[in-house]
């Protein structure tokens, strides 16, 4: 008998495999080499020093964002919002990092505060809704992420600046970058949020797995009945798991406000941290080191996509939909357990 | 008479853009009232849109003034067989079906993207050459003060949306299909017992919500954007599955909301003209369906009953 | 002999357990023919085999003495089978008629001809003196009525043959009554009957014939006017059974949970609880008796701090507990077995042992300064495990895995172990096999003996009348009588229950 263990790890194994044979398929199909695009897809990746700094850049938000929907899943929430949630921390942290005058050791700390604590207000009321009123959060946290978009357009506009489409850049006392990685790495912009991010997953694991707060979240994620019953206060549980993951999405937006790019711009889509955030959590098995493992393979995807279609003229949006595609099938994971146990059967 | 003048230029805008919304909300209620959560209704208007515009170019030598017809018949097929790797994972693989919705948007516009770059080397497609556009009814529009507001000016595809807005609330409330529909939605291992298939019905609701998507984003495409780019359809689908849920799953009230969210959006464009709204900044126009949909749910207006099995994959022998 | 309905050496199979094996069942045209067997003894699964819901591994099916081949449920429909499900296959929001035409509407120009299948289903409602509303929504209608629309849907299909599941189980004395004239006059109009059943009682009084099936086995088949319940009773569960459990006289104490002038509204607003007053001794057990659904369930949950209460109080010894958190009801001294162990007593995706804390969680040892101790938490698990005889494979196994009767043991471990003045035990046996129901019993007395106060809500009377001190009868949100178990007897309650007040009753 497989146990639920083995298959938590062979489902996603599985399922980026499928994700990559379909994608080689695709590139059968319409007359490319798949050995040459996978090979431009790693090469894009890790082909050296810069392109890796980029990919280490890009796994950054990642891991903070599916450590968000992570979160929120093991509570029993899917919070599709971490998209809007991203955009406010992206907002908040560059608003102090652009309005205040002070040194590093507090400037940097207020930055990136600032962000969680935005995220966590964006948490908050989809939270609040679903507490309080039973709102069920996936609808209310789609409709805050464009209220996001919008409302942060409008501030980086009418707030942060002149009528221009962008904020300036944030004070070197509140910026991740360092010239030093970024010199290591043929100036690729990687910074320190990278840091911030390997620790967050700690946080994360640390939260879920051995406190009594997390014994709480899960108990509440399972069963709301049982865990009222048990004397749990069910409302401030799933509050809480909205506020908490909403923090870790703010803090993806402080990666790329403080980090990437040092400025917010006016955004006419979303950045999409958020919702490759649930592919991450998904493929994580919603486990902080999980987590870790599918931000790098989303960001490896991501940025070696960009190498394609120069190295062999594949379309980058390959990667989106191989991407797609993995989601389904991790999703889907009853059929790749079902067929699991039939060969495990017709072996016997 | 310049009221009416107003009045008929906000309706006029309103409805271009409420119908793609009233026809994927329509697909919406399709889906939804079968038991089938579909947040992919955004993938699948970009699919809708991505297959007219490529079929407007490529069979208008052929098709001539028929053209944007056959394009949306195009459209509506290959979005309801997209739709299929919705229902294959929800309702057969007992897939989250929030998580499979997401799938489906980025898979929509991977595909899209991918197949505009294969096929047109750039980013985006070419432009139309037969576009769908805005005409007046015959006689009609001679009517005093109703022709101007209703029957000048306007697309063919409103009055279609308006018209099967009510078909699909016959089909729903008044046909054997439509009472199956509901009750697999509601109840499926009920609907089990009394011999209906639910997978069926669920695979049914969900190819239909495909193919009123697949309008949906079609009809925007050859009215508003005449074009397939990354930029086509940013968050239309989730409006219109905010119609679905504001308008209480019923195709009227989706049709009221989908209608009244198309006025929210063209106010944010006509609001310079209307002189109390002048100085209302555009952000709260373009926030306001998002704000009141999340106010409906909070049950501020009315509290919305979703079907009860809404998003519980059914098993069958299970119980 | 003619049979209606033969059903021989059934084997149906699911995974890692064998449901049926080798059973036969044969029915005679125009018999009440019953099915007995305890829970999960595998009566409902040999149902859903005939009925279409689940293809046997084995065995024949054979309808008028043909053999067919029952795929689905629509075969199953067009042989003449119907199926009164115990869970009501009923659709909430629409109508009586609407819900027996689905699947089969009488269509009128594309449109279900409602008018039509209204007028029909008023036709069939009245030959069989059913008395139901085609217009009304299910919602609207009480759980006895719905119970008509599940038999008139399969009469509206031309059943013959229907099968009744635990049809009495959600009904109040008299609905019963109804609804054994119903099925009599079922049987007077050629149909047959398949009643599947756990009740003796019910099976003497209707049936003619009853087939016993014991762990997914054949046991065989008997007349019923042939046998007595003990000898059913012991064909059922493979021994002889005594139906009274031993214990001795109880020893009350002071009064240790007093509630006065409780009134209670329910989810919908709707006041079920209206000014009870109770009183439950330390070291007695006071069994509430009713019909569900007079209030039992909210006045437990006021108990518990599940619900709010809108006025009167709740007192434990001196100390006021009135819409008092549940967790604070707990450290109070309450422990609480749920009514529904799924939805409420456990967490069925953790570990046992994590469900053996579940209250406990945040206290030392468990847990310092918001840090669990799983050490400390298994290591009080096994313990648990071992003094309740609670078997699964180990602490880590997720709850779900057990069986009823071992999930319920460790729910009873867990309340009884916090050493609590008060035990609350709502329907603590429903759905168990004999084996953990004397276990539960014999805890629930010895716990008694220990000075504890226990309150018990069933809605098994024999239950009640078995393990009762006092008996406090529920009617209407109110206690209308306080009888001992002694001096009354199943008709006195039964009356009581359907609110007869004790002058008209007894007399006494």
């Amino acid at each position: 008998m497989f146990s639920n263990r083995l298959f938590n790890i062979l489902v996603p194994i599985i399922s980026v495999l499928l994700g990559l044979v379909s994608g080689a398929i695709i590139m059968l199909i319409f007359g490319y080499n798949p050995i040459a695009g996978f090979s431009a897809l790693w090469n894009g990746a890790f082909g050296d020093a810069y392109f890796f700094g980029e990919t280490i850049r890009q796994v950054t938000p990642y891991i903070l964002s599916g450590l968000a929907v992570a979160f929120a899943l093991r509570s029993g929430l899917l919070n599709i919002g971490v998209e809007g949630q991203v955009f406010m921390g992206w907002l908040a942290s560059v608003w102090i990092g652009i309005s205040f005058d002070l040194p590093m050791i507090l400037h940097l700390p207020l930055a990136i505060l600032a962000a969680a604590i935005a995220g966590a207000f964006w948490g908050f009321i989809p939270g609040l809704l679903k507490a309080k009123l039973g709102v069920h959060e996936v609808i209310v946290t789609i409709m805050m992420n464009y209220i996001a978009l919008y409302l942060s357009n409008s501030i980086v506009r009418n707030l942060l600046s002149d009528g221009a489409d962008r904020t300036e850049n944030v004070a070197e006392t509140a910026s991740l970058q360092s010239t030093w990685l970024a010199e290591m790495t043929f100036y690729s912009r990687i910074h320190y949020g990278f840091i911030v991010a390997l620790l967050m997953a700690l946080v994360m694991w640390f939260i879920i797995n051995r406190t009594t707060t997390g014994f709480e979240l899960r108990s509440v994620g399972f069963n709301q009945h049982a865990s009222k019953y048990a004397g749990m206060n069910v409302s401030k549980n799933i509050i809480l798991a909205m506020v908490i993951s909403g923090a870790f999405a703010g803090l993806a937006g402080a990666m790329e406000g403080l980090g990437t790019f040092g400025f917010m711009s006016i955004k006419s889509g979303f950045t999409n941290i958020g919702f490759d955030g649930i592919a991450v959590a998904l493929l994580g098995a919603n486990t902080a080191f999980g987590v870790i493992l599918a931000a790098f393979l989303f960001g490896i995807l991501k940025i070696g996509a960009l190498n394609m279609p120069t190295a062999a003229g594949v379309p980058t949006e390959l990667v989106e939909i191989i991407i797609a595609l993995i989601i389904f099938f991790v999703a889907s994971s009853y059929m790749i357990r079902w067929v699991i146990l039939r060969f495990k059967k017709e072996g016997k | 008479m310049e009221i009416i003048e107003l009045i008929s230029r906000i309706l006029g805008a309103s409805v271009v853009f409420a119908t793609p919304l009233i026809f994927t909300a329509l697909g919406g209620v399709f889906s939804e009232r079968s038991g089938v959560i579909n947040i992919g209704l955004e993938g699948l208007m970009i699919m809708g849109a991505f297959v007219a515009i490529v079929s407007n170019l490529t069979f208008h030598s052929v098709f001539g003034a028929a053209t944007p017809v056959v394009s949306l018949i195009i459209a509506m097929i290959v979005s309801a067989i997209f739709a299929l790797v919705h229902a294959v994972a929800s309702i057969t693989f007992r897939a989250d079906q929030v998580v499979s919705g997401v799938a489906i948007n980025f898979l929509a516009l991977g595909i899209g993207l991918f197949l505009t770059k294969q096929w047109y080397d750039k980013g985006q497609t070419d432009f139309i050459e037969s576009p769908i556009y805005s005409s007046n009814v015959p006689i009609l529009n001679k009517i005093p003060i109703i022709g101007d507001m209703f029957f000048t000016g306007w697309y063919w595809t409103s009055y279609l949306a308006i018209a099967m807005a009510f078909l699909v609330w016959f089909i729903i409330f008044k046909t054997p299909f439509g009472l199956r529909l509901r009750s697999v939605g509601e109840h499926p291992m009920a609907a089990d017992t009394n011999g209906i298939n639910v997978y069926k019905m669920r695979y049914i609701g969900v190819m239909l919500s495909g193919a009123f998507g697949g309008l949906g984003g079609a009809v925007y495409a050859l009215t508003v954007t005449h074009n397939f780019s990354h930029g086509t359809i940013v968050g239309q689908g989730f409006i219109a599955l905010a119609a679905v849920i504001f308008g209480k799953w019923h195709p009227l009230g989706a049709l009221g909301a989908a209608i009244f969210f198309g006025f929210a959006q063209s106010l944010s464009i006509v609001s310079s003209d209307i002189a109390f709204l002048e100085n209302v900044p555009s952000v709260f126009m373009l926030i306001a369906p998002y704000v009141l949909t999340i106010l409906a749910l909070a049950g501020f207006i009315g509290r919305a009953e979703a079907p009860k099995s809404l998003g519980e994959a059914y098993v069958k022998g299970n119980r | 002999m003619d049979y209606v309905i033969e059903m021989l050496k059934i084997r149906k199979e699911f995974p890692g357990i064998v449901a049926n094996d080798n059973i036969n069942l044969q029915v005679k045209k125009g018999e009440i023919h019953a099915l007995l067997g305890e829970n999960g003894a595998g009566k409902s699964t040999l149902m859903n085999v005939l009925f279409g819901l689940y293809q046997p591994e084995r065995g024949e099916i054979r309808v008028r003495g043909e053999k067919v081949n029952i795929t689905d449920p629509n075969v199953a429909n067009a042989q003449g089978i119907g199926m009164v499900h115990q869970h009501f296959m009923l659709v909430d929001t629409f109508t009586v008629t609407e819900n027996i035409v689905l699947g089969s509407e009488p269509k009128k120009a594309g449109t279900v001809n409602l008018k039509h299948a209204e007028e029909q289903v008023r036709e069939l409602s009245e030959r069989y003196g059913l008395n139901v509303d085609p217009k009304a929504k299910i919602r609207d209608i009480s759980v006895g009525m719905q119970q008509r629309v599940e038999i008139l849907k399969t009469l509206y299909r031309g059943a013959e043959i229907l099968i009744f599941d635990e049809p009495t189980a959600v009904l109040t004395p008299q609905e019963i009554k109804e609804l054994i004239d119903i099925m009599q006059s079922l049987v007077k109009e050629g149909k047959s009957i398949i009643l599947i059943t756990h009740k003796l009682k019910e099976i003497m009084e209707v049936c003619d014939r009853c087939t016993v099936i014991r762990k997914g086995q054949g046991i065989g088949t008997v007349d019923v006017s042939k046998t007595n319940p003990t000898e059913l009773a012991s064909l059922m569960v493979g021994r002889d059974v005594s139906f009274s459990t031993e214990k001795t006289k109880a020893d009350p104490k002071e009064a240790y949970l007093s509630i006065r002038d409780l009134r209670v509204k329910d989810v919908r607003g709707v006041e079920m609880v209206k000014g009870l007053n109770l009183e439950v001794r330390a070291g007695e057990i006071v069994g509430i008796a009713g019909v569900d659904g007079n209030g039992q369930s909210e006045l437990i949950e006021a108990i518990t701090g599940l619900r709010r209460t809108e006025s009167g109080n709740i007192r434990l010894h001196d100390k006021e507990i009135t819409n008092m958190t549940p967790r604070k009801v707990t450290q109070s001294g309450v422990s609480h077995i749920p009514q529904d162990r799924h939805k409420f007593g456990l967490v069925l995706d953790f570990p046992i042992g994590e469900n053996m804390v579940l209250q406990s969680y945040h206290q030392k040892p468990y847990s310092k300064k918001g840090v669990m101790n799983f050490k400390n938490i298994y290591q009080k698990a096994k313990d648990l495990i071992a003094e309740y005889d609670v078997r699964t494979p180990d602490a880590y196994t997720p709850a779900r895995a057990l069986s009823g009767g071992n999930q319920q043991k460790a729910i009873i471990g867990r309340e009884v172990d916090r050493s609590p003045d008060l035990i609350i035990a709502a329907q603590p046996t429903r759905g168990l096999d004999v084996g953990a129901i004397e276990f539960i019993h014999k805890k629930l007395i010895e716990e008694r003996d220990k000075g504890r106060a226990v309150l018990l809500l069933s809605f098994e009377l024999d239950e009640i009348m078995n393990l009762s001190d006092r008996i406090a009868v529920m009617f209407d949100g109110q206690i209308i009588a306080d009888v001992q178990p002694e001096k009354t007897n199943e008709q006195e309650l039964g009356l009581l229950m359907a609110g007869n007040s004790t002058e008209k009753a007894g007399g006494q």
